[in-house]
């Protein structure tokens, strides 16, 4: 008896010991996370910028920057470059990895050394970005390698860092080798888990391989697809580095390579930080939204 | 049997053309740090030069770019964001798996949602805070903040929520361990195998940041790769050796995919577990 009642009273006190092992992380992270979060909402209200040498502001403004930087600005440009880019590095990402995801788990192919080439093809996701797109400008500028193979082999030049496509399109394809492994692991995943037997039933069914992957296996991994469309919107969302060492901060020719995040970087750097608040909760919003349907795309999932 | 030999065949040389796309540009890259400037402005070349050391000692005393630093520096901020995140995210999973509290859920749900929030759109913030706490300009607000990682978190949970059972805590309180040593001793060897994977994961995204140490460093002494490599971007590149341009990008990429072909079995695993589990 005695032990029991010590027990009880001992199994009580051990609850403290679950808040002072969060004290670390919550404190962290209000210090550099919620603080400076509130204090950027809190500067959106605000005009605070610099013309020349003069300090315009603090003044309270309300929503004057959300009208100016949704209305009056380039950010509808940027937003469409961005999606834009996204797309052409997303498209040709998802049709490979289901590609590979699915020859990789056949067991009819039975292909060899696929340890090594998932290993080679997830190898450039570790890569820094921006050391990536610096190798891409040197190896594409006008008297690059490239430039130097494609002569050699007797056509014209072409300058790809003037022109607004091979711009985008070098920024997409950097894109594309950096995920498309991550993407085909992550399906692959998906693809393993499917019930073996529902896809048996299928093929006694007498159905055939294109429908099996239309009618069994694109449903049965739907939550995966959406998981990887909506955390690659998410990461295109913030695309940054790669384009802004390739542009070196300028958005290539006529800035139809300027993101979003580099939009938002220019305004931290000219210290407008009215404008780079607005604009830093707008895409707060749009990634929350799009956060949402995933967590509910997932906790779904979890409930079945 | 014919086709399906042929199919076979198709799918090597599709997987072998990838291959050769993700490997190429690194290639390139190695080639052209072990060759002089004057034979990279001549033309492209498949085969390494014999510049490789002299564009090294060129990089590494290099007086415009501080690459000694920025590798030092680099290697500081790394290390300490891997250490802090795997040590602090697993004592914060500890604390969700092991205790009951008031509250514990809310607090579960609330790390949930800050999950996703891109560290990008509070950076105005940070950048005025830092600042305010003189903060500017150090390598603290670079690492300090890893120890509360989200993401390194939810993986350590996961992993914890199968291999640590609960009654094995209950033994070591039996046998008079404290609820820190419990912690030292016990659950920080269990989880030894989870641990060694995020350590790589936060190390190569804290080798790889660019955007927040772009916001906060200012001085030369103080500058990581990534920046270097930006300001390297930024220069007069006629006036550069690119020798030198290349060797300072091998620099930033080689030491990465080095620990990568050491570990990759580890990593390759590591990425389906902690993205889809559950």
């Amino acid at each position: 008896m005695k032990s029991i009642s010590k027990k009880k009273t001992k199994s009580i006190s051990y609850s403290k010991w679950g808040y002072i092992f969060l004290i670390p992380f919550f404190t962290i992270y209000i210090i550099f996370s919620l603080i400076p979060l509130i204090s950027t909402f809190n500067n959106s209200f605000f005009e605070n910028y610099m013309v020349g040498l003069t300090q315009i502001g603090p003044n309270f403004v309300g929503l004057d920057n959300y009208r100016a930087i949704l209305f009056d600005s380039d950010l509808p440009k940027f937003a469409l470059n961005t999606l834009i880019i996204w797309l052409l590095g997303f498209i040709p990402q998802i049709i490979i990895s289901m590609t590979l995801a699915i020859w990789f788990t056949s067991a009819r192919l039975n292909l060899k050394l696929t340890g090594f080439f998932k290993t080679v093809i997830y190898m450039p996701n570790l890569i820094m970005a921006a050391a990536f797109s610096m190798l891409f400008w040197a190896l594409f500028s006008d008297i690059g390698p490239v430039n130097n193979l494609i002569v050699a082999l007797g056509h014209e030049p072409i300058s790809f860092l003037q022109s607004v496509n091979g711009n985008r399109g070098l920024i997409a394809l950097m894109n594309f080798l950096m995920w498309f492994g991550n993407t085909t692991i992550l399906l692959m995943a998906g693809i393993m888990g499917i019930d073996n037997s529902i896809l048996e039933a299928a093929q006694i069914d007498g159905a055939n391989a294109w429908k099996t992957f239309w009618h069994v296996t694109i449903p049965s991994i739907k939550p995966i697809l959406v998981y990887v469309f909506l955390t690659s919107l998410i990461g295109g969302i913030q695309m940054f580095d790669v384009p802004q060492v390739l542009t070196n901060a300028e958005g290539g020719p006529n800035r139809t390579s300027m993101t979003m995040i580099m939009y938002l970087n220019k305004h931290l750097y000219s210290k407008n930080y009215g404008l780079a608040g607005a604009l830093s909760v707008i895409l707060l919003i749009i990634t929350a939204i799009l956060s949402f349907i995933v967590y509910r795309n997932l906790t779904e999932r979890a409930e079945k | 049997m014919d086709l399906r030999k042929i199919n076979r065949l198709l799918c090597y040389i599709v997987l072998i053309l990838l291959s050769i796309l993700c490997l190429f540009s690194f290639y390139l890259l190695i080639v052209n740090s072990t060759r002089a400037h004057s034979q990279i402005q001549k033309g492209f070349s498949f085969t390494t030069g014999s510049f490789f050391k002299i564009n090294l000692k060129n990089v590494l005393d290099s007086e415009e770019l501080p690459v000694v630093n920025g590798i030092i520096n680099s290697f500081i901020v790394s290390s300490a964001s891997s250490i802090l995140a795997t040590y602090f995210s697993v004592l914060t999973a500890f604390s969700i798996h092991t205790y009951e509290f008031k509250f514990k859920r809310l607090f579960f749900t609330f790390i949930m949602m800050i999950m996703m929030v891109p560290n990008q759109v509070s950076a105005l913030g940070f950048m005025r805070w830092m600042g305010k706490l003189d903060l500017m300009d150090s390598l603290i607000p670079l690492f300090l903040p890893s120890i509360a990682s989200p993401i390194v978190f939810y993986f350590m949970l996961a992993y914890m929520q199968s291999n640590l059972p609960k009654a094995m805590i209950e033994a070591a309180r039996i046998d008079g361990a404290s609820e820190f040593r419990i912690f030292n001793q016990m659950v920080l060897p269990i989880m030894k195998p989870a641990i060694a994977v995020q350590a790589i994961f936060t190390f190569v995204s804290a080798w790889n940041n660019y955007f927040i140490p772009s916001l906060i460093i200012r001085s030369t002494k103080n500058k990581t790769l990534p920046i270097l490599i930006a300001q390297l971007r930024s220069a007069d590149f006629l006036k550069f050796d690119m020798g030198k341009v290349y060797m300072l990008i091998f620099l930033a990429i080689i030491p990465i995919i080095i620990i990568y072909i050491i570990l990759s079995k580890y990593i390759v695993r590591g990425v389906a577990v902690g993205s889809v589990k559950e």
